[in-house]
């Protein structure tokens, strides 16, 4: 059993909403992150889906302190980084680095290649000189199958493909130990999309990374990880073994989420049932009481709209839901 | 292997390589391409050859004179008229191509010295607002994108400062500094200066605070860094290209409102210093406007020829550098 | 009979001083009433040009379009004066857009948008407008319509902004419906909803609909016919379970093996297709899908291959035709049953 790389504890991201012409009043909270706690095993693939609006892209930013936490704590490999001063945390940074969605816009367009990949060497002084930190760079680029002469290109002259694995090979020139990728692929061709689920596929089997994968596909995410959690309005819902998860989800909104992806096979769309959820998320900024899934929840009941459901191990899943294992059987059926 | 199979294997090539990056050997920043797209508007280039001729001349204007610009009364030989108590003086001729001012000076080779003053006054006049305008922008813009709640209030400070002046009537703040510093050159130069400062200072914070929200300042950030690095190698040049085009339409009002300083009677109080402003207010103030209206006309021309050059160009650079119209 | 026959569509771009750009390039296919053509393919594959293309949307100057897309054995679309655009549009054609915030007008509530469609189209005025609007608005499954008729779109989810859209689309009862990525913007919950919608107003209506996407998915679930476009021109154009079944372009084939599946197994490598489209449709000089192609061979460089192959027709001179991909795709499909059904 390899150790925890990644340990968060009840993390809660909360935004003021303000209103005031002079002073600015608070008036509430969006509670974008709301109370999660998971750990990742050094070298596994922990995969985070929900939809837009559930939190999984603060959760993400908040675990590399790029957005403060309100309350919890984030260690990786036992160091409390909530609690870091900043210059101390600046000099974590390079033990763990980020993949961003849009490509073309997590790239200075006015930086070339060699500049971006060079940026985060200079800052942590590593790699000495020039000529140490091009041999680096070059070992990075054959990595992420980039060619030499991209060093002297800007990112604009650039494939989404490619420049995507300009991001990554960013992230890899530190040699970090974490790397939290959001929607790594959402942004780029189908077609692309392949070569760069590999490409980290690869990277993490030679370089012994772990990965905190961010996305709301659930099929990529189901590809690429050891183990899944979904979230709905800023809380976990479900969490357990990428297989297992698919072959047995036992919260409603896991069902009901992989449900509704499309596969593209006519038979098998053809025999499906879907559940099809009423309705739209509602606000984080105004949650609903008890169960935050009741609203849309096919098989809510009284209990749901007072208690809210503790994340809670059943049959190997952890499971925020009170009627997971009545449901289970149910969900089987469907 | 054949001939014919060899050229559709070279053909088969052509393809990979039409479906591979580039054929070009080095890399090109935006800044080159949008050099080159300014090179192809034909407004860029007409209001480039006004400025260029405008330059040309204000650099060897002096050299090329016929007469003496402040020797007064060198027309007095070719005829004097007095109407009213006031000397007029022949209008354009073949010895004075535009005519003899109200002291009976040379009015082209006026116009010629003139352009150096008025180049001066624009360029010295832009750049310190320029330059005042995006330190307080700047370290405001800086602060309020990455500083923090401490930097939110350095940025209040600083704008409510911006709001002042913001508040008073150009022309009137500028009137008000010459008339505190004496009517000089220098001091024309820096009124038209100061009220561009609000317009630089409000662009480079609006442009710098709208950058620090972009990704890439969070993937430096999360690369570790430093703040003040960010600000300065990402934030700050990704933000001067609107500042750049103001710059240069800053150029034509500046020569516009020096010229308006002059015209009343808060300019270059040496008025042996040819002045387009002062000219013209000379054209409709000390002479006749009804006989000789060419003493107020040309140096108008002088100044909208110059502001409309500059204008040109401004408006050519605001299309190349606005990433919406970019491609 | 068929309701829409588009014929040999060519779309080129001029610009000064650039090459010309062949956005779209000899693509035909045909719709009939009651039926779901999708035209699927990645970004550059010109599948919204040709969407614009038959809506006349597309800008009048340095646009050059070739071919005929003959309306309900009359009109040709490409050919016919703004004015008799204008009034297929709308009444007898409708569009739905990828983003519905764009398409809707942000200062103008959705009731007044919705009265105006049956105003000008439909002579509704004042109350019996209002009402048809509120049937709309309750039809396309928009909850308590009569309040959001007041509302403005920024007032709205995103997808009750797309069902407000299709209640504009909808609401003179078009012939041809078109819809360009209605659902890339929405949550997979979301697109599920509006995904049943839609089969569900074709199904009730008989209206024909063209859908554009880039989701295998998507098509899989909805069309009864698909054209896959590949550099501005269909490569491959089947039944949806003979397309599925058998996937014969490399393209094709290519494609359905690199998707990430639901039931794949961790670490499980995906076979992606090399490369990526280029802006340049080298069509002229062969197969544009030669250089990413691992089936190439000389023959593929010495002219555009040819729509060949009946019903299920192909743009191929080196298909894939070999079981393989009927065996995986019912693997698949029986494994994918026993954990998602």
């Amino acid at each position: 059993m390899t150790g925890k790389l990644v340990e968060i504890d009840d993390l809660k991201v909360h935004f003021p909403i303000t209103k005031g012409i002079i002073f600015d009043k608070v008036i509430g909270h969006v509670k974008a992150v709301d109370g999660v706690s998971l750990s990742i095993g050094q070298g596994q693939t922990y995969g985070l889906v929900g939809e837009s609006g559930c939190g999984k892209s603060t959760l993400g930013r908040a675990l590399l302190q790029l957005t403060k936490p309100t309350a919890g704590s984030v260690k990786l490999g036992g160091v409390d980084l909530t609690t870091l001063p900043p210059e101390k945390l600046r000099a974590q940074r390079k033990r763990m680095q980020m993949i961003f969605q849009d490509p073309m816009s997590s790239l200075d367009p006015r930086q070339n290649i060699e500049s971006i990949l060079s940026e985060g060497l200079l800052a942590h002084g590593i790699g000495g000189n020039r000529d140490g930190r091009r041999a680096l760079i070059s070992r990075t680029l054959d990595a992420v199958g980039l060619p030499q002469w991209a060093l002297s290109r800007y990112p604009h002259e650039f494939s989404g493909g490619q420049r995507q694995r300009i991001g990554i090979a960013r992230a890899l020139v530190l040699s970090p130990e974490l790397i939290v990728a959001d929607e790594p692929v959402s942004a780029l061709d189908v077609s692309i999309q392949a070569q760069v689920i590999n490409l980290l596929d690869e990277l993490q089997n030679e370089l012994g990374l772990t990965y905190l994968v961010i996305a709301h596909d659930l099929a990529v995410v189901r590809h690429i990880s050891d183990t899944v959690g979904v979230m709905y309005l800023g809380a976990l819902v479900e969490e357990a073994s990428s297989n297992d998860l698919y072959r047995r989800p036992l919260h409603p909104y896991t069902k009901a989420l992989m449900s509704a992806v499309p596969v593209p096979d006519p038979l098998v769309e053809e025999r499906r049932e879907r559940i099809l959820l009423k309705g739209d998320l509602p606000s984080p900024a105004n949650p609903p009481s008890g169960c935050r899934f009741r609203t849309r929840c096919p098989w809510a009941k009284e209990r749901c709209a007072q208690e809210r459901p503790e994340l809670r191990e059943v049959d190997g899943h952890k499971v925020a839901c009170h009627y997971a294992e009545e449901l289970s059987g149910l969900l089987a059926a469907v | 292997m054949t001939a014919l199979a060899r050229k559709k294997i070279a053909k088969l090539e052509r393809l990979a390589e039409l479906a591979a990056v580039h054929s070009k050997e080095q890399g090109e920043s935006l800044w080159r391409e949008a050099l080159k797209r300014v090179r192809r508007n034909p407004s860029a280039i007409v209001g480039a050859s006004i400025l260029g001729v405008f330059i040309l001349i204000a650099v060897l204007g002096p050299f090329l004179v016929p007469y003496d610009p402040g020797q007064i009364g060198v027309g007095i030989p070719f005829g004097l008229e007095v109407k009213e108590g006031q000397a007029i003086y022949p209008g354009p001729n073949s010895e004075f191509w535009l005519g003899l001012d109200h002291q009976g000076r040379d009015m082209f080779s006026r116009m010629i010295v003139g352009a150096r003053q008025t180049l001066l006054v624009g360029v010295v006049a832009t750049a310190i607002g320029l330059t005042l305008g995006c330190l307080i922008g700047g370290i405001a813009g800086a602060a309020y994108g990455l500083g923090g709640k401490r930097g939110r209030t350095i940025d209040n400070v600083l704008m409510r400062f911006i709001d002042m002046l913001l508040a008073m009537p150009s022309l009137l703040l500028a009137i008000s500094l010459v008339a505190l510093l004496r009517p000089s050159l220098m001091t024309v130069m820096i009124a038209v200066g100061f009220i561009s400062v609000p317009i630089f200072a409000r662009l480079l914070r609006g442009a710098m605070i709208a950058q620090s929200n972009a990704e890439y300042v969070v993937a430096a950030t999360s690369l570790g860094v430093h703040k003040r690095k960010i600000a300065l190698s990402h934030i700050l040049p990704n933000s001067i290209a609107p500042v750049l085009v103001q710059a240069t339409l800053t150029l034509a009002t500046a020569i516009i409102e020096a010229a308006g300083l002059s015209f009343l009677g808060l300019g270059n109080p040496d008025s042996s210093q040819a002045e387009w402003g002062t000219m013209l207010a000379d054209g409709l103030f000390n002479s006749r406007f009804d006989y000789a209206p060419h003493l107020a006309l040309f140096p108008a021309i002088g100044i909208i020829i110059t502001a409309l050059g500059f204008t040109l160009l401004g408006e050519a650079m605001r299309e190349a550098l606005d990433p919406k119209l970019r491609k | 009979m068929s309701l829409l026959d588009v014929q040999d569509l060519s779309v080129v771009f001029h610009s000064k001083g650039r090459e010309d750009v062949r956005a779209v390039d000899g693509v035909t296919f045909e719709v009939r009433s009651g039926e779901i053509v999708g035209l699927v393919g990645e970004s550059g594959c010109g599948k919204s040009v040709t969407s614009l293309a038959l809506m006349g949307l597309l800008p009048p100057r340095g646009v050059k379009t070739g071919g005929k897309a003959i309306f309900d054995n009359g009109v040709d679309l490409l050919r016919t004066d703004q004015r008799t655009m204008r009034d297929l549009r709308g009444r007898e054609i409708a569009m739905i857009f990828q983003d519905p915030l764009s398409s809707l007008n942000p200062v103008v509530p959705i009731g007044d948008q919705v009265t105006e469609v049956l105003t000008r189209h439909r002579g509704m005025k004042g109350e019996a407008a209002k009402k048809e609007a509120e049937l709309l608005l309750d039809r396309v499954g928009i909850p308590d319509p009569r309040r959001r008729l007041k509302e403005y779109p920024h007032q709205l989810s995103g997808g009750m902004r797309q069902r407000a859209l299709i209640a504009m689309a909808v609401a003179c009862r078009p012939r041809l419906l078109i819809a360009d990525e209605p659902t890339t913007a929405l949550d997979v919950t979301i697109q599920a909803q509006i995904l049943e919608l839609l089969k569900e107003l074709v199904h009730q209506d008989g209206t024909a609909m063209v859908m554009i996407t880039h989701d295998l998915g998507v098509v899989a679930g909805l069309c009864d016919w698909i054209n896959v476009l590949y550099a501005g021109r269909v490569v491959e154009t089947a039944g949806r379970h003979a397309l599925f079944a058998k996937p014969t372009h490399p393209y094709t084939h290519g494609l359905l093996s690199s998707i990430p599946r639901l039931d794949s197994v961790r670490g499980e490598r995906l076979n992606p297709i090399p490369g990526s489209v280029r802006d340049l449709l080298p069509w002229l000089e062969g197969c544009a899908f030669a250089p990413r192609c691992d089936r190439v061979t000389e023959a593929c460089v010495e002219g555009p291959p040819e729509l060949t192959g009946g019903a299920h027709a192909f743009r191929c001179v080196n298909p894939v035709l070999e079981e393989s991909g009927q065996d995986e795709a019912a693997l698949y499909s029986r494994e994918v049953s026993g954990a998602i059904e």
